[in-house]
This record gives C-alpha cells, sequence and structure tokens, in this order.
C-alpha cells in the first residue's frame, strides 16, 4: 500500500481530517527547505505538498508566484527540488510527500528521467497542474509504473461526465479546488463545497482534499468538515515571505500555523 | 491562363484533430477550472463556424468596419531595385487600428456576443491586440479589460492612451519578466475568475483548442483574398510567401490557404533580436526547443530546467518565448522554413521600404520585409512574391528615433 493510502486509512479509523501544508521548494533559500518540511510533519501535517517553482505559474496567485520567482533567482530547478525531497526523506520515511507544479519543467527533464528520479527521491504523489488527464496520459502511466500516484484536480466548473473520468485516472486523493479563481484567492462558498465533495464520493472512493482559499483556523475547521483533507498553501507561504530573512523565526512561525490549523482541525483549539 | 485548384482537406490543411493537437504539438495544457469554459467555448465556435448568419455577418464587419478587401500592392520601385522576383505587399496595414489583428478581433467578439458574454478580457504585447480588442468591445458596447506587461506600457504609450480612449482598462503587469508572456499569465488569471461573465480574446493563433484554429480561421482571409488577387493580377499563384512570427497569427492567415500549393514556398520570419549566438532573440522555432506553456505544446525559449527564458526584440510584438503548435508543426513537417532576422537589418528594411514605396511598415513586420529583399535577390524576374505586411509604424516612431538619431 502507498503512503498516501496507508495514511489516509489511520486517518480515517482515528476519525481525524487531514492536513497539507503547501511550500515553494527553494523558498526563501533551497537550505530552509527540508527543515520546513520536517517542521511543518512535527507541528501536525499529515501530508507534505511541495511546489516545484515556475517561471508562468498561471493558476498561481501573487503569493506563490514570488515564491517562485525567489526560489527561481536562487536557481532552483526540479533536480533540485527532487534532491530535496530525498534528503527529507533520510529523516522521514512516513510522511507522503506530493510534489505540485507544471508541465514544462518535467516535459524538459523528460517522462521517464523524471518519474525514475522521483520515485527514487520518495515522492508519493504529483499533480500537474496544467495537465489535465486528456494530455497526460503517458505522464500517468510513467508515474503508475513508478508506483507514485497521479494526482488530479476537480473544479467547481467540472461537469460530471468529466468528474466520472477524472475519477477513472486519479490515484491517492482527488484535490478539489474549491473556488473559481487562482491559488489564494477570494472567498470560499462552504455551502458549495460539502455538495460537491459528496458528488465527487459518488464516483471514488479515493479520499477528497480541498484547497485554494484555506487561510486560517477558522476556514480549515470549516472545510474540515466535509473534506477528508484541507490543503493550505498560500496563507503558509506568506508567513515565509514575511519572516524570510530569519530562518529561525520562519521555521518558529510556520510551526506555529500548522499547530493552529491542526488543533482546530481536531476540535482541540 | 493556368488554373490552380484550391484544394481544402489537404493533410497539412485537416489540422488540427478533433483534441486540438497538430501532431505531437496543440492540445490542451490547462487547469481543471478552464477545461469547462473551453468546451463552451469551443462548441459555440464549432457552432458558429457553420452558421451562414453568424459568416455574413462576421463578412459585413469586415467589409465595413474593418475595411477589407486590402489592396494586394506590387512595389515596382523596390522589386526593379532588388533586380529579382517581383514583390507583392498584402495590405494589411490598411485595416482598421493599422494592422492584421483586428481580423480576428471582429471575429471573436461576435463569437462573445453570441455566447452572451458581457465583458472580454485580452493580454497585449505592442498593443496593437489590446487596441483591437478595445475597439471591438467599444463598437459592441462591452466592458473590456487589456492586461499589458509594465514594460510595454512604457515603450508603447500612445496604444496604451488610445484603449483608454477607447473605453478600456489596461493593467500594467507586475509579474515575471513584465511582458507579454506575463500578460497572458494575468488574463489566463482573470479568466479563470471571472468564467461566468467573461470571455478571453487572445490575439495569436497560440493558447488551447479551439483558440490556435479559431484565430487562424479568422486570419485566413488574409491568404484567401491573396489567392484571388493574384489569380487576377498575375494569373497564377505567387512562388513564395513572407511573413513576420511572432506567436504567428498573421502568417498563418497568409499561409494557410496554401498549404496544399506545393509550388508555393513559405517563409515565416522570427525576431532574430541582438542575433541568434547572442540569446537575446525572440526566436523559438529557430532556436527554441519543444515544450509546453499556455495551454499548448510548441517550440519555445526554455532553459535546460524547462524555465520559460527572457526574449529580446527591437519589435515588441515579437518579444514573446512561444510560438503557435501549428508553426511548430509545419517547422518540423518541413512545408514551411523558419529563419530570423536581427533588429538592425529589421531597422533597415523599415528605412528602405518607407524611403521607396513611401510605406512604412511596423518594426514586427519589418523583419519580413527584410527577408522578403534578400530571398527576392535569389529569384528570376518572372517570379513572385508576396510579403504580409502585417502592420503599419506608426506606433514605433520613439523606437525608430531612438535607433536612428532622433527625429531630425
Amino acid at each position: 500500500m502507498s503512503r498516501i493510502a496507508s495514511r489516509f486509512d489511520r486517518l480515517r479509523e482515528a476519525g481525524r481530517t487531514a492536513l497539507i501544508p503547501y511550500i515553494t521548494a527553494g523558498d526563501p533559500t533551497p537550505a530552509v527547505t527540508v527543515d520546513l518540511l520536517h517542521g511543518m510533519a512535527a507541528s501536525g501535517a499529515d501530508l507534505l505538498e511541495v511546489g516545484v517553482p515556475f517561471s508562468d505559474p498561471q493558476s498561481d496567485g501573487p503569493v506563490i508566484q514570488d515564491a517562485c520567482q525567489r526560489a527561481l533567482a536562487q536557481g532552483v530547478t526540479l533536480r533540485h527540488v527532487l534532491e530535496m525531497v530525498g534528503e527529507f526523506r533520510e529523516r522521514d520515511t512516513e510522511t507522503p510527500v506530493v510534489l505540485m507544479g507544471y508541465s514544462n519543467p518535467i516535459e524538459a527533464m523528460g517522462i521517464e528521467a523524471f518519474t525514475a528520479a522521483a520515485a527514487a527521491a520518495g515522492v508519493d504523489g504529483v499533480i500537474v497542474v496544467d495537465a489535465p488527464p486528456e494530455e497526460g496520459g503517458e505522464l500517468i502511466e510513467a508515474l503508475i509504473d513508478q508506483n507514485i500516484d497521479p494526482i488530479f484536480l476537480v473544479a467547481p466548473t467540472t461537469a460530471d461526465e468529466r468528474l466520472a473520468r477524472i475519477c477513472t485516472a486519479a490515484r491517492g486523493f482527488i484535490y478539489y479546488v474549491s473556488l473559481k479563481g487562482v491559488t489564494g484567492a477570494g472567498t470560499l462558498a462552504h455551502g458549495d463545497i460539502a455538495g460537491k465533495v459528496d458528488s465527487i464520493r459518488a464516483h471514488s472512493n479515493l479520499p477528497v482534499g480541498v484547497g485554494f482559499g484555506i487561510r486560517d483556523a477558522e476556514s480549515a475547521a470549516l472545510v474540515g468538515k466535509s473534506a477528508d483533507a484541507v490543503v493550505v498553501g498560500s496563507a503558509v507561504v506568506s508567513r515565509i515571505a514575511e519572516h524570510g530573512d530569519d530562518p529561525a523565526r520562519t521555521q518558529q512561525e510556520v510551526r506555529r500555523f500548522i499547530g493552529s490549523l491542526r488543533a482546530a482541525l481536531d476540535g482541540t483549539a | 491562363m493556368a488554373t490552380a485548384t484550391h484544394t481544402p482537406g489537404t493533410t497539412e490543411q485537416a489540422l488540427p484533430d478533433a483534441a486540438g493537437h497538430f501532431g505531437r504539438y496543440g492540445g490542451v495544457f490547462v487547469a481543471e477550472t478552464l477545461m469547462a469554459p473551453l468546451a463552451e467555448l469551443r462548441q459555440a465556435y464549432d457552432h458558429l463556424r457553420g452558421d451562414a448568419d453568424f459568416r455574413a455577418e462576421l463578412d459585413w464587419t469586415l467589409k465595413h468596419f474593418v475595411g477589407r478587401p486590402t489592396p494586394l500592392y506590387y512595389a515596382q520601385r523596390w522589386s526593379e531595385r532588388i533586380g529579382g522576383a517581383r514583390i507583392y505587399l498584402k495590405r494589411e496595414d490598411l485595416d482598421h487600428t493599422g494592422a492584421h489583428k483586428i481580423n480576428n478581433t471582429v471575429g471573436q467578439a461576435l463569437v462573445a456576443k453570441h455566447m452572451g458574454k458581457q465583458r472580454v478580457i485580452a493580454e497585449t504585447g505592442a498593443g496593437q491586440h489590446g487596441v483591437a480588442s478595445a475597439t471591438v468591445a467599444a463598437r459592441l458596447g462591452m466592458q473590456c479589460v487589456v492586461y499589458m506587461g509594465e514594460e510595454d506600457t512604457e515603450r508603447q504609450k500612445t496604444n496604451v492612451f488610445r484603449m483608454r480612449l477607447l473605453g478600456a482598462e489596461v493593467v500594467p503587469v507586475r509579474s515575471g519578466s513584465r511582458t507579454l508572456k506575463d500578460a497572458l499569465n494575468e488574463a489566463m488569471r482573470d479568466w479563470v475568475a471571472n468564467i461566468d461573465d467573461t470571455y478571453y480574446i487572445i490575439g495569436t493563433v497560440a493558447g488551447p483548442d479551439p483558440y490556435p484554429r479559431m484565430v487562424r480561421d479568422f486570419h485566413c482571409v488574409i491568404g484567401e483574398e491573396t489567392r484571388e488577387q493574384m489569380m487576377a493580377l498575375e494569373g497564377r499563384l505567387p512562388d513564395a510567401l513572407v511573413a513576420c512570427v511572432g506567436g504567428g497569427s498573421n502568417a498563418i492567415g497568409l499561409f494557410h490557404p496554401f498549404l496544399g500549393e506545393d509550388s508555393v514556398q513559405m517563409y515565416g520570419v522570427e525576431a532574430g533580436g541582438e542575433g541568434l549566438a547572442t540569446g537575446h532573440h525572440g526566436a523559438p522555432l529557430c532556436a527554441g526547443r519543444p515544450g509546453i506553456l499556455h495551454g499548448n505544446r510548441t517550440y519555445l525559449m526554455t532553459d535546460e530546467a524547462g524555465q520559460i527564458t527572457s526574449t529580446h526584440s527591437i519589435s515588441a510584438g515579437l518579444d514573446y518565448p512561444g510560438v503557435g503548435p501549428e508553426h511548430a508543426w509545419l517547422k518540423d513537417s518541413g512545408r514551411v522554413e523558419y529563419l530570423a532576422v536581427d533588429d538592425d537589418e529589421a531597422l533597415a528594411a523599415f528605412h528602405d521600404l518607407t524611403r521607396t514605396e513611401g510605406i512604412m511598415p511596423a518594426l514586427e513586420t519589418a523583419h519580413a520585409v527584410a527577408y522578403a529583399g534578400r530571398l527576392a535577390a535569389t529569384m528570376a524576374c518572372d517570379q513572385t512574391i508576396v510579403v504580409n505586411l502585417s502592420g503599419r509604424g506608426d506606433k514605433d516612431m520613439d523606437t525608430v528615433a531612438q535607433h536612428s538619431g532622433g527625429m531630425e
């Protein structure tokens, strides 16, 4: 059983909602990424989402765009990101790691080379934002060959027919994009989320994670009532941006924030 | 008189396939949220393109608003001075707003109208597509927002002012490299957030399906007219076609109706910038490699890690790291030859055509003019070349003055 599946199984048995924080690899510096991943796992994260910086992150709002720019300014590449995951795995063999990024860095590295290196590094899932199942065939196969879960997004605009198709291709969990917009934008419509999560469950037995627009303990707790996992990206990254010049302070703030989300999800806040 | 037969449905002309692929290029590489609006657009366009009323409305607009057909002008003095092939200029600079761009914006605005969208957005580099979008939005009473790289808003101030006069909101884009590619990113982000009431008018033959084929279809009027005009003037097809290629919309508009004619050679001219060897250029077909950006697989300017690299061209309209997927396919198939002309040669051609024919080309267009001059010299005087004179140079006065020793 994959690390993602077994992690969700254990959470389900414990009646807990998964917390999946996101950071962009190499932001603010490559040196702190692995420590931040360990810090988030230690303070209550169940899965970790690691962003692969890209020069043209079309689906991201300003917070993650800036994080990409900070990482790219230091020359961070997909190969570096995989090295970081490998280093993380030296001390944590339990916490699933999901890469999130865009097609072109993978194209440039080559699908076979990427999937082999990702498996060797200990990557458990891959989300390619701009590769819907229709275009992702070759990558999906190569990931599955390496026992890595291809994870797909479902949007508020996704029609039922497409939902079925996405659920057929998906492994690991289904990632429901909770708003029409880019990462970190807008306000959530909680009623719609619960309904959509239900309709996804009608097509798939996979856990359903919800992300885009969850910014604090309150919204995490609310979304956590209907979702199996909540993904928090821009709100974590903006804390990193705020204290970027002070690694100890960054670590402390991120841990404190993850801890507050964990407590809210567990109803112990 | 020799008869040339148009052969629609040849392999080249039948693409893209149902999934929007030109061979391995094109496709729909977008975030899930955009899959539904793209499907809606595909359905609307596929219906409208076969609809006689839509066609009639478009034809009427092209004739009375855009000013079509545009002349095919024999540049006699320039041709005779070169002493080779006879060079014809397809005068897209005479279209309303001064460039070919409006052929596409009138078409897409009518699609938007039929889809009931009240708000249109566009990206722009040199500002020509932004002006053309603002123009059609004004005519149809639609709200219009144009995204433009901050750097481009500075070097194309007059066009920013024109767009604002037409009632459009111009949003300077400060992300990334602050040029055309970033304006496209920002327009896509706007679209994702406003898909219910907003129509995105992409300005070139790139982006996810159906954009590359839809924008091409709206520009094919250029090649179709050229074909008729050449038959009337010369009694036969041209021997060569030359057009500049940024995203590639004016080139595909001229080339596409001739793809099935083996006797017609085609040349797409990219921005050589400071020279291909310097890396400072906008020539993905000549010096880039295949990758995925802005919704499609095509040739791109990227580094080894897959990051999009910055481009350079004296002309803002060619300052783009990608190119339409159909051009990528036509390059690989060998049907069209792609080459680059650098800043200096384009600037020289700008002056040359201005002084010789009294026609001031846009700096984008000047790249095609430069290569046509080179090509004509290698051809016989009973042969013909058609250059797509895609835009007029008025917008480039500041740039030309800056590079050519002022306004004196």
